[in-house]
């Protein structure tokens, strides 16, 4: 199959209307993700990320549309397929999983019977057979006791075993591509770490290439191969997990490092939160949009927009870096 | 005991899971008790040639206006001596079809309407809530009355009336549950699969408004069986000579001051069917609910 890579895309732009007038949710986006591997997105709530993945999958709210940019996948223009061919892709090609797993389940069906869903709308498997594979993919994801869970309904279950029904769902058909939008954000730290370590497990057993949106840095340290960060719509910063945690070159990624609590500095040591709020996204500031709250900001920030260029061994969309400056001289 | 309804408050079983209805009619006393009572009505309404100890049409000039308690007549007979019990047994089959039929008109145009509403959105939201909207602005019962005024006296134009005026509470009961829903991810879950929107609809919504429609269904009903007995009151519903409760009100209220009981006793019929229904209504309500709020 003669593709470069399993998804591209490709200077995507999003609009939604609100009441204020137009919001571009994504602006400008493009990044590839290959067979195999974990791409994590990173930004803040309202930061465009979730909007990107919905633009993927043709999912947007009625308010939303893709206004131009291309999205392939496998070599087919996913922003040019009709609706009914975009259905055949979703949860057979592509399959996408949600932050709040107590309400991703519909509450009058037995657990198995959704499960199954995707086997009964792609495949047409009947309901009995359906079920059955539900057994083995609780297995597979590890809920205890499948043949008696497959039959409890959603309120029977807790949160983790919730999320992990979901990815069962998602994995029914085996999908090459898994976008899992912020999975474990609803969960307790413990969970969390268990369906972490599970999209890991699933994600090298089966080769399946997963997106994960979170806006938990310490996620993607520990899960991703390449990461994004987006903010306002844009793609500040990308490149390798290792590169952009151990140096970042966008100042929105230097904060946002420096804003994690670390266990080994004092107690009494101020907690240092990005200055500021995000902007309104229907009054984007002209110039670098985060520059109001940007510590390193030059009068040329707030004028001119930079590009995304490759700044040391990653993309950077700001000025500084782009002129050579250290974010390590941090101003404090 | 001024603490007494605390005690009697806290020892109700508290749902806060879901369970099958069946499982809700052995725990919940008041729903047994208002399911039994519909039942009877029903079963009433069945068996009244069978039960009823004498023809309800039949006329006996001879034993006009005898009181309730009268040998053969246990609810006395009318000015015309026509058995009372009988009238009313034979009623019930007047009564309950016509509600049954109206709700089921309400709820079948109303649903549709909230269905398209909630879930389409835009514009077909807008158009539909006005028309909703001027439904409402007319109070029920005048709504009812004109519109049989309109198509012509009779049970099956009644039923229509009660049913358009049932419409409104339909559609903006399904909407607001369909918005409700539509927020909910397990929604965005199925489409995300590759449901199309016809299969979220049915398989997804659908399911999750039978709690709603079952409580309302049972509570319109009342009022159904209200409205059709005020509309055979005026002559507008059901027709001489068949046995309705408000066409019996009707005639016997011309004798109210000396044989009341030609009055009360469809009166009565009235009270119990419309209590049964919002009885079970209410407590349908009040057990479903915790679920719905979780």
């Amino acid at each position: 199959m003669g593709f470069a890579h399993l998804l591209e895309v490709d200077d995507l732009h999003t609009q939604l209307a609100v009441k204020d007038g137009i919001v571009r949710a994504v602006d400008g986006v493009s990044f590839s993700i290959d067979a195999g591997e974990t791409l994590g997105i990173v930004g803040e709530s309202g930061s465009g990320k979730s909007m990107t993945a919905l633009s993927i999958l043709r999912l947007l709210p009625r308010s939303g549309s893709v206004v131009s940019g291309k999205v392939t996948f496998k070599g087919r223009v996913l922003t040019d397929l009709s609706e009914d061919e975009m259905e055949a892709i979703r949860g057979t090609e592509i399959a996408m999983i949600f932050q709040d797993p107590m309400t991703s389940l519909n509450p009058v069906y037995r657990i198995g019977l959704q499960v199954g869903e995707p086997l009964r709308i792609h495949r047409h498997v009947d309901t009995r057979r359906s079920i059955a594979s539900a057994v083995d993919l609780f297995k597979k994801v590890g809920i205890p006791d499948a043949p008696k869970r497959v039959k409890q309904f959603p309120h029977m279950f807790s949160g983790g075993m919730s999320q992990r029904a979901m990815i069962a769902m998602g994995l029914s058909t085996s999908p090459s591509l898994l976008i899992a939008d912020e999975p474990t954000t609803a969960l307790d730290v413990t969970i969390q770490a268990q369906i972490l370590e599970l999209l890991r497990t699933l994600n090298r057993e089966y080769g399946m290439a997963t997106i994960l949106i979170t806006h938990n840095l310490g996620v993607v340290a520990g899960m991703c191969d390449r990461v994004i960060v987006m903010y306002a719509g844009r793609v500040v910063e990308q490149g390798a997990t290792a590169d952009v945690f151990a140096r970042p070159e966008h100042p929105y990624t230097w904060s946002l490092l420096r804003s994690i609590p670390r266990l080994d500095v004092d107690v009494d040591e101020p907690l240092k939160p990005i200055e500021g709020s995000p902007p309104d996204m229907t009054r984007l500031p002209t110039g670098c949009k985060f520059a109001p709250r940007c510590p390193f900001a030059v009068p040329r920030c707030a004028s001119e927009e930079p590009e995304l260029l490759p700044v040391r061994n990653q993309l950077s969309r700001c000025w500084v870096t782009q002129g050579g400056v250290s974010l390590d001289s941090a101003p404090d | 005991m001024s603490n007494a309804p605390a005690i009697v408050a806290a020892q109700e079983p508290i749902v806060s899971t879901p369970v099958a209805i069946l499982e809700l009619v052995r725990g919940h006393r008041r729903i047994t008790a208002a399911f039994a009572l519909v039942a009877l009505l029903f079963l009433v309404a069945i068996l009244s040639p069978v039960i009823s100890p004498h023809d309800p049409l039949a006329v006996r000039p001879d034993d006009s206006y005898l009181p309730p308690l009268s040998p053969g007549h246990a609810l006395g007979t009318d000015e015309l001596g026509r058995d009372l019990l009988s009238r009313v047994l034979w009623g019930a089959r007047v009564s309950l079809p016509v509600a049954f039929v109206a709700v089921a008109v309400g709820l079948f145009a109303g649903g549709l309407i909230g269905l398209v509403s909630g879930y389409a959105g835009g514009i077909a939201d807008l158009l539909l809530m006005r028309l909703v909207d001027a439904l409402l602005a007319f109070p029920g019962l005048i709504l009812a009355i004109a519109i049989v005024a309109a198509l012509g006296p009779g049970l099956r134009n009644a039923m229509i009336a009660i049913g358009i005026v049932a419409v409104p509470v339909y559609a903006r009961l399904v909407r607001a549950v369909v918005l409700q829903l539509k927020q909910m991810e397990f929604i965005a879950a199925a489409r995300a699969l590759g449901a199309s929107p016809m299969r979220v609809v049915v398989r997804h919504l659908i399911p999750n408004l039978l709690n709603p429609i079952i409580v309302q269904v049972s509570l319109s009903a009342g009022f159904a069986i209200l409205a059709e007995a005020t509309l055979s009151f005026l002559g507008l519903g059901a027709q001489l000579p068949t046995p309705d409760w408000g066409q019996m009100i009707n005639s016997g209220a011309s004798f109210l001051a000396n044989d009341p009981w030609l009055a009360i006793v469809p009166g009565a019929a009235i009270s119990i069917t419309v209590f049964s229904f919002n009885l079970l209504g209410d407590s349908l309500r009040d057990a479903l609910d915790p679920r719905l709020r979780s």
